[in-house]
């Protein structure tokens, strides 16, 4: 039967079939996401890895369905979004929430922190003020913040990770299921970005969620992850359980990512020459695997067959005709 | 530090006026590096890093006030006049910034920029100067150099040009390079290649090199000198190795707690740093870091400590009460 | 519990000091300028002042005097009273037409800017036509046609104004239509109407608002020109424009006839160009901190 490969053994949440988001860019065509599938459990936290122009930030879009798909299909809790419109669709997305890279960009810099945190409440029909206020309060509070002395104010008035806290609350006012994090920490500092991401993970727990967290830092990622899917120039990598894909990584793409970030310990010599080239543009991917280009063990197989995602481990998942462990 | 020094900063405090009051970014810092030497200043924004390099570079607003001496090369930056100032920044010091997209004229070709700097500084004709601009090119490991003079920056992608860039501060064989988060932009695998560029480049031009940055990752293993820094002053300075296996300052203990290891398994609690750095506009009395520090006790808020010595190699740090940190033993 | 923000007292008490900026001298008085001139024109017939229509033939170009603080015109009419009279027009056709233009130009420009498509085509290329229209003989035109009023004229001039302002809003729709929090707003399935409301208005309506300002005094200027050559507000009603054109023949017996109502317009047009640069600098959201 056409199962989905990175299903989990319960009715997952959010499921992902096939999905293709292609652009026309003047004459030529970006090819973001290119038959991705994948399936999320409920309570669990999906972490998606990739670098700038894997498509990772459009998957993310194209499953709330801020961005139309060319082709597939997305469906959340047993209802397919990519049939649905209008108002029927306003009404799931009080159970799916996103929150941005740019906290500060996130919120409209005219209006009050009050208002913007009360605005879905508004949008999801709760008529009573009082009522409002009262649930405004109580996630400002959830995320860390003091409701008297925020609620009044402006964005422009707060840090990075005063605001990132804010977009969270905006996204947690509603009770939603479901939370696309995307590179909630990119672009916050070191010392805030602990704080925020102890935050989610509280806040996960706290209020149940299910999470598909989008990141291109691979330790972030692992940190917050129960599996981790890798993504690059527009298709899955590979896909598996946060610690074991670091520990036995089986695709090369994988590898290399662990092998360049930088760690924080003077007795590993960064080794050099590991990493080449450059990512080919998403207008023009390479034939077979798009991989190819930059792997050591590439060969004619590679050119000319798009390789599937299939098991090699317990719940790990590659898409590599020569995968680094033996499947 | 071996040999004399090529760069040595004294006592710089870099003040800005703005509407709030008076705003101190850098504290009473002083830095010394010898030729040759690679230090890494590490810190998160608004530490005051990038107005230190600014003031090296003598390339602060015209808001901003300057006191202190910047010697380099045994003359003071701080009063050298305009054009001599000039002739330095080519060939004394050369800079490398995070944003290679605005870093370089978009309506000029790469070539262009090149040559005009190239003749500008070293006097080289036309040809002359192509040829060597070719040659730079592929230097910094970029394929198919005598194409690439003719494109314009947005036709590269962000690590190329941020390759040119680097290719443009070494083409007049400068004495000192600082590198201003050179890689932030970049994705983790571009950026281990252009940190191993410049790694590569320093050693092989025995050219000193300031790496700027808020991950002590980068730093970690490429440079010979760690200085952090926090709300304007260096808080702890050793040599690399020396500042990973005995930090003393709280402040680079619980920055080097909080980065997620890759080795730690997921879910594990991050020891974040609780609070946010001060408000520059308005300096605390004592420490700095005193209120989101877990060690803070009385003398914390009420002085300022200043960098005392922790042993005869070069490792200082500024607080009242040291740890005895060995990297990777949790505190 | 989730790590606290320490010191957020402290920091959040300081940030309102960096809202009071001292507003200079010249924009206090440019704001009393146009108080008063508004005033004027509102009040001028509970004003004890004299007819503006009230000839009085022995009196004609006379100087200053306590009768006439103004003096007389060439038929007699007091000075004073037409400039106030006329200021009445000049500012009715001058703050009427600009808003024809921003309510008219400016949801056309924010649909523009925030559907795009062939709708925005469609827009654009309709300004383009009426932009491509001389101005002047379709004022013209227009007047010829359906005669000579202040009402022909505000609308006529509104009209013309609508390209200039469908461009600014278009322009600041595009840059704000894909930032961050509209994506945000469309994600908690907010409707098109209230993204365009709650969330782009308030960031559109300034430059906008500066923009207005200017059209005001522009607007001033154009009619009065038109009332210059005689082609805008007809007689007995009179604008600045129109005195000043009648003022013309007398230019060397009394030139205070020429001169007062184009000072008036003058110092009237100075003021709301001060004003609106003013008030666009001030409410500038500064993106992020120092």
């Amino acid at each position: 039967m056409h199962g989905n490969p990175t299903m989990a053994a319960r009715t997952p949440l959010l499921k992902v079939d096939n999905l293709v988001v292609e652009y026309p860019l003047g004459t030529r065509t970006i090819h973001a996401v290119s038959d991705v599938s994948l399936a999320i459990a409920r309570g669990e936290t999906l972490g998606l890895v990739g670098e700038s122009g894997c498509g990772k930030s459009t998957l993310g879009r194209a499953v709330l369905q801020l961005r139309r798909a060319t082709s597939g299909r997305v469906q959340f809790d047993g209802e397919e979004l990519t049939a649905l419109q209008g108002d029927a669709l306003r009404r799931i997305r009080h159970r799916m929430q996103l929150i941005f890279q740019d906290p500060i960009a996130s919120l409209n810099p005219r209006r009050r922190i009050g208002d913007i945190i009360a605005e879905p409440l508004v949008i999801a029909g709760v008529r009573d003020a009082n009522k409002r206020q009262e649930l405004v309060w109580e996630v400002l509070s959830a995320v860390g913040l003091d409701p008297a002395l925020v609620v009044g104010r402006l964005p422009h008035e707060f840090s990075g990770g005063q605001c990132q806290r804010i977009c969270i609350a905006r996204a947690l006012v509603l009770n939603p299921e479901f939370i696309i994090c995307d590179e909630p920490v990119s672009a916050l500092d070191v010392s805030i970005r602990a704080q925020i991401l102890n935050l989610l993970e509280e806040m996960k727990q706290r209020f149940g969620l299910t999470l598909l967290f989008i990141a291109h830092d691979l330790a972030v990622v692992k940190a917050v992850s129960d599996r981790v899917a890798v993504m690059y120039l527009g298709r899955l990598c590979e896909v598996g359980p946060s610690a074991q894909l670091f520990e036995k990584p089986a695709h090369p793409y994988t590898a290399l990512l662990i092998e360049a970030i930088p760690v924080p310990d003077p007795e590993v010599r960064p080794t050099e020459g590991v990493a080449v080239g450059e990512p080919p543009s998403p207008m023009a991917p390479p034939s077979g695997c798009r991989f190819r280009t930059r792997c050591p063990r590439a060969d004619a197989r590679c050119a000319s067959e798009v390789p599937e995602l299939r098991p090699i481990a317990t719940g790990q998942y590659v898409a590599c005709h020569h995968p680094l462990i033996a499947g | 530090m071996s040999g004399p020094a090529l760069l040595s900063i004294e006592d710089v405090v870099v003040e800005l006026p703005t509407p709030r009051g008076n705003l101190r970014a850098v504290d009473h810092v002083d830095l010394s590096m010898a030729a040759g030497q690679a230090l890494g200043i590490v810190g998160e924004s608004g530490c005051g890093k990038t107005m230190l390099s600014r003031a090296i570079l003598q390339l602060l607003p015209k808001k901003a006030r300057l006191s202190g001496r910047v010697m380099f090369d045994g003359q003071d930056l701080v009063r050298l006049n305009p054009e001599a100032l000039r002739k330095l920044r080519a060939r004394g010091i050369a800079v490398v910034f995070q944003d290679p997209m605005t870093s370089l004229n978009p309506v000029l070709t790469i070539g262009t920029q090149l040559v005009e700097t190239l003749q500008e500084h070293l006097g080289l004709d036309a040809v002359a100067a192509r040829r060597r601009s070719a040659e730079l090119l592929a230097a910094v490991g970029i394929p198919a150099p005598e194409q690439r003079l003719d494109q314009y920056p947005h036709q590269l992608s962000g690590g190329m040009r941020q390759r040119v860039v680097i290719a443009i501060a070494l083409c007049c064989e400068p004495k000192l390079l600082i590198a201003d988060e050179p890689t932030t932009a970049l994705d983790v695998t571009i950026q281990a290649q252009i940190l191993d560029l410049l790694a590569r480049e320093q050693r092989r031009r025995h050219m000193a090199m300031i790496l700027i940055t808020h991950d002590l990752g980068v730093v970690a293993g490429r440079t010979d000198e760690v200085a952090v820094m926090y709300a304007g002053r260096v808080v702890e300075r050793a040599p690399t190795r020396n500042l990973f296996k005995h930090m003393q300052m709280p402040y680079t203990a619980a920055l080097l707690a909080a980065i997620p290891k890759l080795d730690a398994a997921p879910h594990t609690p991050l020891a974040a740093i609780p609070g946010r750095p001060p408000d520059p506009t308005r300096p605390l009395k004592g420490c700095s870091f005193a209120p989101r520090c877990r060690h803070v006790g009385e003398q914390c808020l009420r002085e300022k400590p200043a960098l005392t010595p922790a042993d005869n190699q070069g490792h200082c740090y500024a607080c009242f009460h040291p740890l005895e940190f060995a990297a990777g033993v949790s505190a | 519990m989730a790590t606290l923000e320490l010191e957020l007292a402290e920091e959040i008490v300081a940030s309102p000091a960096r809202r009071t900026r001292r507003l200079g001298m010249l924009f206090w008085a440019a704001i009393g300028w146009t108080v008063f001139v508004v005033a004027v024109a509102i009040l001028a017939p509970v004003l004890p002042l004299p007819s503006p229509t009230d000839m009085d033939m022995l009196e004609r170009r006379a100087p200053i005097s306590a009768l006439h603080w103004l003096g007389t015109d060439a038929l007699g009419r007091d000075e004073l009273a037409r400039v106030a009279y006329g200021a009445r027009i000049s500012l009715t056709v001058g703050l009427f037409a600009p808003v024809i233009g921003l309510t008219i130009g400016g949801a056309l420009g924010m649909l523009a800017g925030y559907f795009r498509g062939r709708f925005e085509s469609f827009v654009v290329g309709s300004m383009d036509v009426l932009l491509a229209f001389p101005p002047l003989i379709l004022a013209l035109a227009v007047t010829a046609y359906l005669g000579q009023s202040v009402l022909n004229l505000t609308c006529i001039l509104g009209v013309l104004g609508i390209p200039a302002f469908m461009r600014v809003a278009r322009a600041s729709t595009l840059t704000l239509a894909r930032r961050e929090f509209v994506i945000a707003a469309e994600a908690l399935g907010a409707t098109h109407a209230r993204i365009l409301i709650r969330e782009l208005l308030p960031n559109v309506a300034l430059p906008l608002l500066a923009f207005f300002l200017l059209g005001v005094a522009v607007t001033i200027v154009v009619e009065g020109a038109l009332s210059f050559l005689g082609l805008g507000v007809p007689p007995p009603i009179s604008s600045w424009g129109s005195m000043i054109g009648e003022g013309r023949e007398s230019l060397e017996v009394a030139p205070m006839l020429a001169f007062v109502p184009a000072i008036a317009m003058f110092l009237t047009v100075l003021s709301f160009n001060l004003v609106g640069d003013t008030l666009r600098a001030l409410t500038d959201p500064r993106q992020g901190a120092l």
